[in-house]
């Protein structure tokens, strides 16, 4: 019985230094497999620490940061004014870091001649003003549009860089995620979709985009997305409370160092420091970090 | 001791009812006072207005003529009940092509005052901004804002629950595009399921039987993402084939895969009923002369029709309630099905696929419970269907 006692005493013991000691990210899942990647070479060279990290979304990463039940909040967009109010509400504050960007890549299937259009076409595709692909130079077939659901921070992004904030049709098919997408575009002639760069794949052909009225074309890659000439990137964001910036900043900086940022790369997003520029990211992407929400 | 420990067993039980019925009751009472909290919530997003210049008559807006201006379907005041003005719409992101970094201030303190000026200055303006931002005595108008109504969100056609500023709730596409995908769900599976079952409990040898039963009760155990996936991979593309779609994902794909899914419901209970047919009503009408073709239609079939109808409305319940394998081949597309060939979208694939990120509390996350309790309506009605029909032939039986 004795016996008993002292195992539970120190299991609970052990529980409450683990939890002590962890540092807990929690929020997106598009940033999830990068920040794992991430923590765990970070934890590779810091071998006492430990470092749990959890998907669920933007919004409820960004919600747990006042409730204290994570560290650091992964979003994929930036916070919202809403979400600030909260945070002041409670005085606290949000300090926020851009990790790396993302480029989403408007993907059609590979039998469809159409090769580049311009954010206005975009635009009227996505929200069912143009429903033929003759209207932009392909066949004649019917355009079929495919989404993500409206809970995905990729959702929100298409609609604020390339639809201008307007709605998307209400005929538009939303899929439950990037796989389902690759998928229908792969077996429907005359489909199009939008994914993150990291899934582009060759049963999918990515499209070349204008965002200057079709004066300058741009297919998604890497180096494109990197210097600027690309035009529907995002960055991804950490949100932590400045007052215990202590405790994270040393995962942040290792995140935002040489190496945090050449898995970076390797995970399929852009790095924030592109290896040959000049520190400054993509303009459509500095743009987005500057919009006024507050 | 015996006669304390019966009472014991007695009260256990009794509580375990209580308990159970109290807890089932608690989760129905949940469900509806998140749901009704809906037509609380106002029209325009919480803590945010919609500021007019002052000379601007309009001040009623519904939500889908709100998310018409924004969208720059409507143009011009005139079709509003307005002057012939043409609109200009202003959210904060626009602030940066109205006002320069320096105007704004370090931290925006100046953006509320910047924009009520620039609102107060243009006729045609409408913004979209965040209450407190408003300074106090703006010298501007706003729309007033009324709170959702019934109408609205029970015969709007459009679902729309994260538009800005202004959400539509229009529940009408999916409710119609749950009983659509379920009504050819079990349009499929009862010819097939029934047929099954008489097979099975009445013309397969023993032998058969138990080599059939099991694979059939298999299905049972097969996870609904599976069929979502088999679905996807290759009902949608041979449908998109055999009839020529210009897309795959459509009501019928999601029909096809959901009377997959309700087979085995059906069949096991319909023949559980049959087998459990007295055999001396069987053996009556055998002994009358009846063929085994006439005793399986005019005896057994009839003497098992509640089993059988149970079965049926357990088999509509898994059409009506499944999710994630109509999430994935269905589509999403929220509009009112007018053929089984086209995409929809359904009230559980909508919880499921939209409930994670809508925040507590919200007008969003709210209508989401109210679809919940749609769904409660439907299955309680089909629930007392069942319950008629078996009670009706039990009247005639006895």
């Amino acid at each position: 019985m004795k016996k008993r006692h002292i195992l539970i005493t120190v299991f609970a013991a052990l529980c409450v230094h683990w939890t002590a000691d962890a540092q807990r990210i929690k929020g997106s899942d598009t940033l999830l497999p990068l920040t794992q990647e991430l923590a765990e070479e970070y934890l590779a060279e810091h071998p006492d620490e430990e470092i749990i990290v959890t998907g669920g979304g933007s919004g409820v990463g960004i919600a747990a940061l006042p409730e204290n039940t994570t560290d650091i909040a992964m979003a994929s967009r930036r916070i919202k004014f809403s979400e600030k109010m909260k945070f002041a509400g409670l005085g606290l504050e949000a300090s926020e870091v851009i990790v790396a960007y993302d480029a989403l890549a408007v993907v059609v299937n590979p039998s469809n001649p159409v090769d580049s259009l311009t954010r206005e076409q975009l635009e009227a595709i996505f929200r069912g003003k143009i429903t033929n692909w003759k209207e932009v130079g392909g066949e004649d077939r019917k355009i079929v549009v495919y989404s993500r659901e409206t809970s995905s921070g990729t959702y929100e992004f298409f609609k604020e860089s390339v639809l201008d904030n307007k709605n998307y049709m209400s005929g538009v098919l939303s899929m439950p995620a990037t796989g389902a997408i690759i998928q229908s575009v792969r077996q429907t002639k005359g489909a199009i979709g939008y994914i993150g760069l990291a899934y582009l794949n060759r049963f999918v052909k990515p499209l070349a985009v204008s965002y200057d009225g079709g004066a300058h074309y741009a297919y998604p890659s890497v180096e494109t997305a990197s210097d600027g000439s690309y035009p529907i990137v995002r960055p991804l964001y950490y949100y932590y409370d400045p007052e215990k910036e202590a405790a994270v900043s040393p995962f942040i900086s290792y995140a935002l160092s040489e190496k945090g940022q050449s898995s970076v790369l390797e995970q399929g997003f852009i790095p924030v420091t592109p290896p040959a520029a000049d520190g400054e990211p993509s303009p459509e992407a500095s743009e987005q970090g500057k919009s006024v929400d507050d | 001791m015996k006669r304390f420990l019966e009472k014991a067993v007695k009260w256990l039980l009794t509580a375990s009812g209580f308990v159970t019925s109290a807890v089932i009751l608690l989760i129905i009472g949940f469900l509806f006072t998140e749901g009704a909290g809906l037509f609380r919530e106002k029209v325009i997003e919480e803590g945010y207005v919609l500021a007019l210049n002052r000379e601007n008559p309009v001040r009623k807006m519904d939500a889908a003529q709100i998310k018409a201006v924004f969208d720059e379907d409507i143009t011009n005041w005139s079709e509003l009940g307005g002057p012939d003005l043409p609109i200009e719409t202003f959210r904060l992101e626009d602030a940066d092509d109205y006002f320069s970094e320096e105007e704004l201030g370090s931290q925006y303190e100046n953006a509320g005052s910047l924009i009520a000026s620039l609102v107060a200055s243009r006729p045609g303006m409408v913004a979209f901004v965040p209450e407190t931002l408003i300074p106090e005595g703006a010298d501007l108008n706003f729309i007033e804002d009324s709170s959702i109504s019934p109408a609205e969100v029970f015969a709007g056609s459009e679902w729309y629950p994260t538009a800005t500023p202004a959400p539509l709730f229009g529940m009408w596409p999916l409710l119609a595009g749950t009983l659509w995908v379920s009504f050819f769900a079990i349009l499929f599976a009862l010819p097939f399921g029934i047929s099954i079952a008489v097979y099975m409990a009445e013309v397969a040898s023993e032998r058969v039987r138990n080599f059939l039963k099991p694979v059939i009760e298999l299905l049972n155990g097969i996870p609904s993402v599976v069929y979502g996936f088999f679905g996807l991979i290759v009902i949608v593309p041979l449908l998109q084939q055999v009839f020529g779609l210009p897309v795959g994902e459509s009501g019928l794909a999601g029909s096809l895969v959901l009377a997959i899914m309700a087979l085995p419901t059906i069949v096991t209970v319909a023949e559980d009923a049959m087998r459990n047919c007295p055999r001396s009503l069987r053996e009556a009408s055998l002994a009358l002369g009846a063929t085994k073709w006439q005793t399986i239609s005019r005896v057994v079939i009839p003497s098992s029709m509640s089993g059988i109808a149970s079965g049926v409305v357990l088999g509509i319940g898994r059409a009506v309630g499944e999710t994630m394998a109509v999430l994935m081949v269905t589509g999403n597309a929220a509009v009112v099905p007018t053929s089984i060939l086209e995409p929809l979208r359904t009230i559980p694939a909508t919880i499921a696929a939209e409930l994670g990120e809508a925040p507590a509390g919200g007008a969003h996350y709210q209508s989401l419970f109210l679809l919940g309790v749609i769904l409660f309506f439907i299955t309680f009605f089909i629930n007392l269907c069942v319950e008629f029909i078996s009670s009706r032939n039990r009247a005639k039986n006895s």
